[in-house]
């Protein structure tokens, strides 16, 4: 098995599963190319997250990650929902294969989504359409990793030492 | 509860007859065939014995068409370059599809590096190939056409017999990769018109590691492996013998029971196909209705993911094979399912189902049920589905 025991638990068990009616801010992430999507619905009262609930198409990480990020996040003021990163979420979930780091562990970046447009609603900034962030960023700060077999590589390799896989087309 | 294999493409459980006839090769200690004592002629007994179980099973001409390799990604490999290495002299050219097996693309890819120029064809729908697009691909520079018999992800079935016509009359060689589909439907080499047939052992209920190349006689064809005069000067090594032992048995094995086997593998398929619909709607059907492994379905189940399918599916008991891009490696949408068409989306919830002789009619039940659960569970969590269904 790929995953840890919390990541299957929080797979089998997704917590806060659903959507919110009118909702008071709504963020979305991913890229079916990639493989995984999230939307993240927040319900805000006096600056604190009152109710969080996701819906996501994506593997088991995709899954088990919404689900923590809602655990994390529910109950917290603004302010310390902001600070809510993806790395917080795999070390909540006890860490996740790094080649599933690339793609699947976006649910801070929605949550950070759903805050702006919950601001940006305050505000009175009208959007025709939700925003929707289609190219997400390496999440994992400086290092790389071969999304082949895990093994960290200097950015800008054509290929990875470790497995012979040839980079140049997936890293670009 | 007993644990319900549905990934028969992956591998497949080893024959009862096959797992003795190994065993008994164990107790005997066979000697290395190449040697010219009585203990080496008596391993070349069994070497012979089991070339000619192999040859039967496809009708080749003489026992001496078969080399044995490692399995099918080695015959791939040998059948590709071993016969652009022979015959380089007489043209650079060859025709394939876009959707064959790695060991095929990765070859050619090799090739091309090397000076060779390579046609990939497309392909419908339900991943078949127009023999027309192979005519029309052929040029005075072309030595070789490499098109597979069934596809590993689709259980489409090519025209191979028209390709071969095709080849025939042009005088170009023409390898099938057949690895899923020896063992599983009949296969003449003969009928068919073949001049290389790869294939592999545990297809048909033989072990993994051992496979073999069909070269018929005639063919120029380097080995890839240099070393030994072994296999006909063909593939060099000592020969996996226990391995190939247990191929001979599963070989004649194969060949008494080839059309119960197709029979009882429909069987399994028509049922599943037929129920589908009944437990669940939006599945697209990727495997040909007519041209395919009776055995095979390709299913894109929408607005899910196949990755959480095939786990879900393995807590309730039920293994399954899926070509989403996060489960397979490879990070993106398989070069298969994009060439038949497929949107990315539909590509990640991509399931390949396989039924095997241990299957039951009771299994197939119990699979769709298990389905239904995990796909409606897995739909209520997925934002596609939600806006699909209008309610956003």
């Amino acid at each position: 098995m790929m995953y840890n025991k919390v990541v299957m638990d929080h797979f089998r068990n997704p917590r806060n599963v659903g959507t919110i009616e009118n909702a008071d801010g709504v963020g979305e992430v991913g890229n079916p190319l990639c493989g995984d999507m999230m939307t993240i619905y927040l319900r805000i009262r006096d600056e604190r997250i009152e109710d969080i609930k996701f819906q996501t198409f994506g593997c088991g990480s995709a899954i088990a990650v919404s689900s923590m990020l809602t655990e994390i996040a529910k109950g917290k003021n603004l302010a310390e929902a902001r600070k809510i990163t993806n790395k917080d979420v795999a070390e909540a979930l006890e860490g996740l294969p790094k080649n599933k780091l690339h793609c699947s562990n976006l649910g801070a970046d929605a949550l950070q989504m759903a805050i702006k447009d919950y601001e940006d609603r305050t505000a009175g900034v009208t959007r025709p359409e939700p925003k929707r962030k289609d190219e997400h960023e390496h999440s994992h700060g400086d290092k790389c990793y071969c999304p082949y077999c895990d093994v960290e590589i200097e950015d800008g390799v054509t290929f990875c030492d470790a497995c012979q896989h040839d980079l140049q087309e997936e890293h670009g | 509860m007993k644990y319900i294999n549905l990934d028969h493409i992956s591998s497949n459980p080893l024959l009862p007859e096959v797992k003795q006839a190994m065993i008994a090769a164990i107790h005997h200690d066979y000697h290395n065939p190449s040697s010219q004592h009585q203990a080496g002629e008596e391993a070349a007994a069994v070497l012979e014995k089991a070339r000619e179980q192999v040859a039967g099973l496809i009708n080749a001409n003489s026992p001496k068409e078969i080399v044995f390799t490692s399995g099918g990604t080695e015959s791939d490999n040998h059948a590709v370059k071993g016969v652009a290495m022979a015959n380089a002299d007489k043209g650079k050219h060859i025709v394939t599809t876009n959707i064959e097996h790695n060991a095929v693309i990765r070859s050619l890819r090799r090739l091309k590096s090397d000076g060779f120029t390579v046609t990939s064809l497309s392909v419908d729908d339900k991943g078949r190939v127009n023999p027309q697009d192979v005519a029309e691909a052929i040029t005075k520079d072309t030595i070789l056409i490499s098109v597979m018999h069934s596809n590993n992800e689709t259980g489409t079935i090519q025209p191979v017999e028209e390709i071969a016509r095709i080849a025939r009359e042009k005088k170009i060689i023409f390898h099938i990769d057949a690895v899923d589909s020896v063992g599983i439907v009949p296969f003449d080499v003969k009928a068919i018109g073949a001049d290389l047939v790869s294939f592999a052992s545990n297809t048909f209920y033989g072990p993994t590691g051992v496979g073999g190349l069909y070269v018929r006689r005639g063919v120029k064809i380097f080995p890839i492996l240099d070393g030994g005069v072994q296999e006909n000067n063909k593939r060099a090594g000592t020969e996996n013998l226990l391995g190939i032992v247990g191929m001979g048995q599963a070989a004649e094995i194969a060949k008494r029971d080839i059309h119960t086997r197709y029979a009882y593998l429909k069987g399994l398929k028509d049922k599943f196909l037929r129920e589908l619909p009944d437990v669940l709607d939006e599945i697209l059907i990727n495997t040909h209705p007519e041209h395919s492994l009776p055995h095979l379905v390709s299913a894109s189940i929408k607005y899910v993911e196949g990755e959480s399918v095939m786990l879900m599916l393995d807590d309730e008991g039920i293994g399954v094979s899926t070509r989403s891009a996060c489960a397979t490696g490879s990070l993106r949408a398989s070069h298969v399912l994009l060439s038949i068409g497929l949107s990315h989306e539909d590509a990640q919830g991509t399931l390949v189902i396989a039924f095997g002789i241990d299957n039951t009619a009771e299994d197939v039940s119990r699979f769709l049920k298990s389905l239904k659960t995990v796909v409606t569970t897995l739909r209520d969590i997925s934002p596609l589905y939600k806006k699909a269904a209008g309610k956003g």
